[in-house]
Order: structure tokens, then C-alpha cells, then sequence
């Protein structure tokens, strides 16, 4: 990390260096909860909350976390933010923690959550690290958001559950897409994203490490 | 990061002191939100009793019109009598089919609903008077596709015609299958009706493909094939002889006749209510 500072570390993962976009971290999630906007929300807040504060405390005790048990020791800190997120989510939002159900409990496997605190908050200060944990927290939230519209409007014809497109099982026009209410138009909406996100900032490509040959000529094959 | 971190001594106090932190914090957490939990979950019941049986408007004290209307009493299901033995406010059937004293296992051909045990005595919410009530709500509860679904059923006081049906818990697909809670879907229940024949105790309702066309039919949900059987398995197996078959019996023919017939006279009410 050479240069930090608290501006570039909140914004940068949202567009520059977004952990599911660019880093290909979280994906598992981002499929599973992104069936309807408000939904994707809860689940984004959350993370932000539990990104944030991982990295705030293992930032906190960095120096003192022995390198062999330090993976044992982050995960512990995950997993008691990720539980008390639940009960809280259980106790003031019951009707969102029924839909959630499983993957709030899942936000400890969330690999951005494990990647930042072992990447970031291991080497840098509390303070940093917090505005760390929020950034890329918003920067999963962001692909989310923009998953979950997609999906919510073309699958159920809704946007936050408020009716846009009038369905046939309505007594509407609209033929909602099935598909995209299962997880692998979340694949495809991710993919289209990230080739947008590259497009606009082209330095986001990857250096192409296994180039294949140019197709034999067929006069050489001969 | 200094060598000393990795001693077993600082080892040992470093995992010791965060497993100590962190599971005072997740205690308290747990401890400290669970009144507020469990009454939530209390009134999201409640609330799907209340919607089951029409009885539901947004905004209205939930707690209050619960208690006024509705009346809950405990059934053993075997002889579809009422039991005291229980107190319904405590009562929680599905912990008490989990218990080998309470409950029962059933046997591959029995366990159509895909439960493995059910208990042997049941809730049920009346609504209006206890022994001519106008309507009861069952809770139901069987596999979907994906996993348990639990929900309840509203039957008129006839102990035949439905009223209403609602999934208050499944994992069902969010647009397919999730459909079950889709009022228009629900909507199609009312009136519908669950025996063909008197004194017969299996159930002719269920769902089906390309309309339904009698009043022992609805339509199944489209592209939910799976959910669709399973919400025929449990109404197959609920109002069976195995579950609340003999209970419903008690109101459908023979006992009380006369008020039998007064039941089918408030049906227009009912509905119209």
C-alpha cells in the first residue's frame, strides 16, 4: 500500500477497484440475494456493517495477532459481527431477516469481508482500515444494487416492490422473465457489468497471461 | 510484526482473551434481542392467522383484534377432540412432533407431506364462538421444493369450504413458486371445497394443470410443478384421517346438525364480510 489516504480508500472500490467486479470476490452472494432491490439493500448494509467493523478491530489488534492463528483470528471477529448483525436483523427487521434467511449467517464466507481484513486491516491503521471496510462494503453494495434492479424489474416487473411493469399473473402485459429470478442471470448481469466497468476505465483489463496462437492457415497444415 | 507473536504463550492468551470477547458480545446480543424476536415472531403469526382468516388490515392493532376474535384450542388429532391438557398460548406443535412422548413418526407411505413425524395434538384458531364458529384456521406445513413450507388454512365453519390459504414461512422460488402468497393466487381458494362425499375422511382437494374446473380443483401455480404438489401433498395429508380429518368431521356432519345447517346459512355473511 503506498499512498493511503482516507478519500481514495472509501471510493476507490466502488468504481476503481470493485471487489466483485474487478476482484471477483463475493460473487456467491450476489447471486443469492438479488432477487428483489430491497432486499439486496439489507444484504448490502449488512456486509458494509461487517466489512467495516472486522477490519476496524482486527486493525485494532493487528500487532498483537500471532501470524499462525491470524486467518482463526479474523474469522472468529467475521463471525461474531456476523451473528450479532442477525439478531439485530431478527429483533428491528423481521420481515427482511425471513428473506434473507440463510445468507446473513453466509456473510462469513463472503470472501471480500476475509480479503480485507487479511489485505488491508492487517497492515494499516484502525481508522484506515474502517473506511476501508465501508468502501468496499458500498463498492459490493453498488454491484448489488445494480444487479438487483435488473433482476427485480425484468423478473418480477417491480423496482423495491413497487409495480413498473404490470405482469400477465397480474392481469398486466408484461411477461416477466423467469430466468432472471434464478442465479444465473446474476452470472450474466455481473458479466455484462464488469464488460462495461472495463470499457469505461480500459486499465481495468487484465494483461492477457495465455495467449493463444493465431489460427493455423490451412495452406500450413497441408 | 513482532517475533514474539508467535510464542505458544502469546498464542494461547491471544485465542483465549477473543474467544472470551467475542462470545460475551454474541451472548449479549443473543440474550438482549431475543424478547423483542420472539415477539416478533408472535405477532407474525398472529398476523397470518388474522390474514388466513380475512380478518387482516393493514395498519389495525394486530394484538387486540387477535385476542377479540380469535380463540385458540388445542385438538388431539386422533380422536379430533378438543384437549386441555395443553395451553394454546404455549403449545408449539412442532417442537412437540420432535418429541418421541408428543408426537409420532410416520410411516413412507403415510408421510405423503414429506414430514417424517407429526405431533399428535394441534392448535387451531377459531374465529367467533367456540362451538359454532364461523371460521378455523389449521396450520399446515409440508415440503415444497426447496424445503419446509408452514402456513395455515382458514375453513368456513362447515368444515369444508376453504376460505383461505397462506405460507408464512418457505424457501420457495422468489416469482414461481413463491407464488403461493400471491393474493390473486390465493384468492382462487375461496369457496372451494375439501370432501366430495360425506363421512369420507380423504380429502378430494387439490391442485391442478390447465384450470381448474370444480370446486374440488384450483389451478396450479405455472411453472412450479414441484411447489404445486407439494402444497396438494399437505392439504392431502393435514385434512386426512392422520391430522385433522376426525376434527373436521366433528363439524361437517353428524353431531350437531341443526347448527350444521345454521353455519351454511352464514356463509353469505361470511363471505360478503
Amino acid at each position: 500500500m503506498a499512498d493511503v489516504n482516507a478519500k481514495g480508500v472509501l471510493t476507490a472500490p466502488i468504481f476503481q477497484n470493485n471487489p466483485i467486479a474487478l476482484q471477483i470476490l463475493g460473487i456467491c452472494s450476489a447471486l443469492a440475494v438479488t432477487t428483489s432491490m430491497s432486499v439486496s439493500l439489507v444484504m448490502a448494509l449488512a456486509v458494509i456493517f461487517v466489512t467495516a467493523f472486522s477490519n476496524l478491530f482486527v486493525s485494532l489488534i493487528r500487532n498483537h495477532i500471532p501470524s499462525s492463528i491470524r486467518i482463526i483470528v479474523q474469522m472468529t471477529i467475521i463471525a461474531s459481527l456476523v451473528i450479532v448483525v442477525d439478531q439485530i436483523l431478527k429483533a428491528y427487521a423481521y420481515e427482511m431477516s425471513k428473506q434473507l434467511s440463510v445468507f446473513v449467517g453466509l456473510i462469513i464466507t463472503n470472501c471480500i469481508v476475509m480479503g480485507r481484513a487479511e489485505g488491508f486491516a492487517m497492515s494499516n491503521t484502525p481508522g484506515m482500515s474502517f473506511l476501508d471496510g465501508i468502501g468496499n462494503g458500498l463498492g459490493y453494495g453498488f454491484v448489488l444494487m445494480v444487479v438487483g434492479f435488473f433482476r427485480e424489474l425484468l423478473g418480477s416487473g417491480s423496482v423495491f416492490g413497487i409495480t413498473i411493469l404490470q405482469t400477465v399473473q397480474n392481469g398486466g402485459w408484461y411477461v416477466p422473465n423467469g430466468l432472471l429470478l434464478l442465479p444465473p442471470s446474476a452470472f450474466f448481469i455481473i458479466g455484462l457489468l464488469i464488460w462495461v466497468m472495463r470499457s469505461v476505465n480500459p486499465e481495468q483489463v487484465e494483461d492477457n497471461e495465455f495467449k493463444m496462437k493465431e489460427n493455423t492457415k490451412p495452406k500450413e497444415a497441408v | 510484526m513482532a517475533q514474539g507473536n508467535n510464542s505458544i504463550k502469546k498464542v494461547l492468551i491471544v485465542a483465549f482473551a477473543l474467544c472470551i470477547v467475542c462470545s460475551v458480545i454474541v451472548s449479549t446480543a443473543a440474550v438482549a434481542l431475543r424478547p423483542m424476536q420472539q415477539l416478533n415472531q408472535e405477532l407474525d403469526r398472529k398476523t397470518n392467522i388474522l390474514n388466513v382468516a380475512k380478518l387482516y388490515e393493514p395498519g389495525m392493532d394486530v394484538e387486540e383484534v387477535f385476542s377479540d376474535e380469535i380463540i385458540a384450542r388445542v385438538v388431539d388429532l386422533d380422536t379430533g377432540e378438543y384437549s386441555d391438557e395443553f395451553d394454546p398460548e404455549t403449545y408449539d406443535s412442532f417442537e412437540a412432533a420432535r418429541d418421541p412422548a408428543s408426537g409420532r413418526t410416520l410411516s413412507g407411505d403415510q408421510d405423503i407431506a414429506g414430514l417424517s413425524r407429526v405431533e399428535n395434538y394441534a392448535t387451531v384458531y377459531l374465529v367467533g364462538s367456540e362451538d359454532d364458529p364461523e371460521q378455523i384456521v389449521l396450520p399446515i406445513r409440508g415440503q415444497g421444493l426447496w424445503g419446509l413450507m408452514r402456513g395455515f388454512l382458514a375453513v368456513e365453519g362447515d368444515g369444508n369450504t376453504i376460505v383461505s390459504i397462506t405460507y408464512y414461512e418457505h424457501s420457495e422460488t422468489p416469482g414461481l413458486g413463491a407464488e403461493v402468497n400471491n393474493p390473486r393466487w390465493q384468492a382462487q381458494w375461496e369457496g372451494k371445497k375439501i370432501y366430495a362425499e360425506e363421512g369420507v375422511l380423504s380429502p378430494e382437494i387439490h391442485l391442478t394443470k390447465g384450470g381448474a374446473s370444480d370446486e374440488y380443483e384450483v389451478d396450479a401455480l405455472s411453472g412450479a410443478t414441484l411447489t404445486s404438489n407439494g402444497v396438494t401433498n399437505m392439504l392431502q395429508f393435514w385434512l386426512s384421517e392422520e391430522a385433522f380429518g376426525p376434527y373436521l368431521a366433528k363439524f361437517r356432519s353428524g353431531t350437531e346438525p341443526e347448527d350444521a345447517e345454521e353455519t351454511d346459512t352464514n356463509f353469505e355473511d361470511v363471505e360478503g364480510a
